[in-house]
């Protein structure tokens, strides 16, 4: 069996982001770029149904420009056998990539795809259920736990009231939450494995995909800041204070 | 313990800064066969990188011949200088020393400049590893250095492997160049081992605090660099501040001061933000926001510190030597000095034996002396220092005296009949509020399930001799709030928050009993510094 991996360059956890002054977007200007969090991941779990040999070959797909495989690269020295850049200047929006992602796995006909939850830019949540729509196959999202059984897989999602187990037929579509797994950290040598391993570039408009924007973005703007507070004396001024903003 | 795997190289550096760069970017101009690495503790390039930073552009003419053409990403023509000697809210414009005549300088962030570098050697095909931390030295059965050990990850707090466990492995090479920066915990351990330092005298240091701001529009006047002296430091402590004046509403301010300073209770960063409440600064500031802050420290001790620079195996090269410019308040130009002259002799030689007295030939160390008596001049106090200094450059450095350094961690004084500056500090209003808040700027970040990277060699004297004698420095001198004294159920003990460090080795060098040692931590760990 296959495994197709997304996953997406995004601004780095760490990074606090800054919306540039005219609103058109964040400041990306010297900005530290990783993989995705949930898409590490997945990843991770990828690897680890490999290891347990319930899997031959593991696949990192991303899409963007050619600054983004160095996110692939990093996959690769993770381990997976091998890369693909659908290659586009343009930021695809979840369906264009969902479309993108589809002709990948007619491609390649893997047994199971698996995705973060999310991307931590957009936070858009949509790629992986529109995918399994597209694709016509069963999804689990928000997965913390995964068992493969031959043609089906058991998995425990993330839900409001807790944990809950489903089964799907494979192939399918599973989205990974935080607690899924810990990703391993990258052993050097393996650093130097990944720049030979081969990474495929395929250009967007060969997939025959068009770039849609079904979604328009107006403007971007940081939380407003926070009032400078006061120091009370004792509960009465507090009260007294709450009444003259009307508070209570 | 399985054995760890090894990876073999020609040269291995340690660090990824303008002398690691320099060394391996000149290392396979010449020789491009050579297989060479630099290994970086950071989680990228740059990302551990603090400066101010005006550097003279020679030494990159001579390594990057077309550099001009395809610059670094931020790189700004110095336009003006301006000198000012505050008082709390006056000012006065002082000469500009010759020392501090920038014009053909540029304005950089030393930290893109460095990512920059890094693609320039990844072109030659050096290999860089981001991310990953030498954590101890590698010998040969001869004693000698025979390349590092990259730290162990996944080690939990308790120093038990993790799940996520990963043995680091070992890079062997016959050349190890250590470019660490300031007070290089190897650096550190290798002058200690082959006692580089004995002919020389002990280093000295000051610790630089800086913030990259994004000021109100036509604030920002791009290649006006300013520098300032006085307020709101007492005559008897060394230093000052730097605004540099970017491009896109862009100023990068700092602050340094030495860290030979007297007074325990002194508290640096209260010093930088007190500067910062200068009318001069204030209005430059105000309405603007902070895009990053954080602070390193700075080797002051210039030539008379400087230490034997090669033992078998390994050089060391930069300011992990100490070779920066105190007058120029620069040390880019040498340290890249540093490593074009290194990667030129191991070229030349295939060795390291001969490469210290090559470098005391050198443009870096005669450079280093002309201006050797002007840092200690000022032990006396801020005029003294300052007529001395001038007198020094008259004479470009010609008068046979030479002033001896002292060494920081013996210049605080204990509180017992010390009477500390009356220093008139103020409230203040620009952020950050405090160093919690300005940690916040440096998105420094360690997995807190780790072993603590600031080890306390001997805890007791916190809680007990410390507490009397200085009041606990190192509540006061971190600039990340790292040192805490709480009450526990044992009574009044130090607390380390080691994952706000910012790696600036301030506790390493100014503890007054030297119980503090500042090992790496995980690969990765640390500030994740912007255009800094």
């Amino acid at each position: 069996m296959k495994i197709l991996v997304g996953i997406k360059r995004v601004v780095d956890y760490n990074v606090r982001v800054r919306v540039l002054n005219d609103g058109s977007g964040v400041d990306t200007d010297g900005v530290k770029m990783s993989v995705n969090p949930f898409d590490e991941i997945a990843l991770e779990e990828a690897l680890r149904i490999r290891e347990a040999g319930n899997a031959e070959e593991v696949i990192v797909v991303s899409a963007g420009g050619d600054e983004c495989q160095q996110q692939l690269r990093t996959g690769l020295a993770m381990g997976a056998d091998r890369a693909i850049q659908i290659q586009t200047s343009e930021a695809l929006q979840p369906l264009s990539l969902a479309r993108a992602l589809l002709k990948v796995i007619e491609r390649e006909d893997p047994g199971l795809v698996i995705l973060g939850k999310q991307a931590i830019d957009d936070d858009n949540s949509q790629t992986g259920q529109m995918l399994a729509a597209l694709w016509d196959r069963p999804q689990a999202t928000f997965a913390s736990k995964m068992v493969l059984n031959g043609n089906s897989a058991t998995v425990t999602r993330e839900v409001d009231a807790g944990l809950e187990t489903i089964e799907v037929d494979l192939p399918a579509v599973v989205t990974v939450d935080l607690r899924m797994n810990e990703p391993r950290f990258v052993k050097l040598p393996d650093i130097m494995k990944a720049k030979r391993k081969p990474l495929d570039v395929i250009p967007l408009a060969e997939l025959g995909v068009a770039v849609e924007g079904n979604l328009n973005v107006h403007h971007f703007a940081p939380p407003p800041q926070r009032a400078k507070g006061i120091m009370v004396e004792d509960t009465a001024q507090l009260v007294q204070e709450l009444k003259n903003r009307g508070l209570i | 313990m399985t054995e760890r795997e090894i990876m073999e190289y020609d040269v291995i550096i340690v660090g990824a800064g303008p002398a690691g760069l320099s060394c391996a970017i000149r290392l396979k101009q010449k020789k491009p066969d050579l297989m060479v690495a630099v290994i970086e503790k950071s989680s990228e390039i740059g990302a551990h990188i603090l400066s101010g930073a005006v550097i003279e552009p020679e030494p990159l003419d001579e390594l990057l011949p077309g550099w001009r053409d395809n610059p670094p990403p931020i790189c700004i023509p110095v336009e003006r200088d301006e000198i000012w000697l505050l008082s709390q809210k006056g000012r006065r414009r002082l000469p500009t020393p010759p020392q501090q005549k920038n014009h053909g300088n540029y304005i950089v962030s030393l930290g893109a400049m460095c990512s920059w570098m890094a693609n320039q050697a990844e072109a030659l095909e050096v290999d860089i590893f981001p991310g990953y931390a030498a954590a101890d030295i590698r010998f040969t059965e001869d004693g000698s250095v025979g390349g590092v050990i990259i730290g162990d990850m996944g080690v939990g707090r308790d120093g038990q492997p993790r799940d996520t466990y990963m043995q680091g492995i070992e890079i062997h090479a016959p050349v190890t160049i250590l470019s660490e920066g300031v007070r290089g915990h190897l650096s550190k351990r290798l002058i200690k081992k082959f006692e580089l330092d004995k002919d020389s005298d002990p280093q000295t240091y000051g610790i630089g605090m800086k913030e990259l701001w994004r000021v109100q529009p036509g604030k920002s006047k791009p290649g006006l660099v300013q520098h300032t002296a006085g307020w709101p430091l007492d005559s008897h402590t060394y230093g000052g501040s730097f605004i540099y004046h970017l491009d896109k509403d862009r100023i990068a301010i700092g602050f340094v001061c030495g860290l030979d300073y007297q007074d325990p209770e002194f508290m640096p960063f209260e010093a930088f933000q007190q500067m910062k409440n200068h009318p001069m600064v204030h209005e430059m500031l105000e309405g603007g926001e902070i895009l990053s802050s954080g602070a390193r420290a700075i080797a002051e001790g210039g030539y008379q510190s400087l230490p034997r620079t090669e033992m078998p195996g390994a050089l060391i090269i930069g300011d992990s030597a100490g070779t920066l410019n105190v007058p120029k308040i620069k040390g880019t130009h040498q340290a890249m000095r540093c490593g074009i002259l290194a990667a030129d002799h191991i070229a030349e030689t295939s060795a390291v034996a001969g490469f210290d007295r090559k470098l005391r030939d050198s443009e870096v160390v005669r450079e280093l002396y002309k201006v050797r008596n002007i840092r200690p001049a000022f032990y006396k106090g801020f005029w003294r220092g300052f007529i001395r200094a001038a007198i020094e450059t008259v004479t470009a450095g010609k008068l046979p005296s030479t002033l001896s350094v002292h060494a920081d961690d013996g210049a605080l004084r204990k509180l017992e009949g010390y009477t500390p500056p009356d220093r008139k500090w103020v409230d203040r209003d620009l952020p950050p509020r405090d160093r919690l808040a300005s940690v916040y700027f440096a998105a420094t970040a360690h997995d807190e399930d780790q072993p603590v990277h600031l080890q306390i060699l001997e805890p007791d004297i916190c809680s007990t001799r410390c507490v009397e004698e200085y009041n606990n420095p190192c509540t006061r001198f971190c600039p990340a709030q790292v040192y805490e004294m709480v009450d526990s159920a044992e009574g009044r003990q130090l607390q380390i928050n080691s994952a706000n460090c910012v790696h600036c080795k301030t506790c390493d060098i100014k503890d007054p009993y030297q119980i503090i040692n500042w090992v790496t931590p995980e690969g990765g760990s640390g500030p994740n510094y912007q255009n800094m």
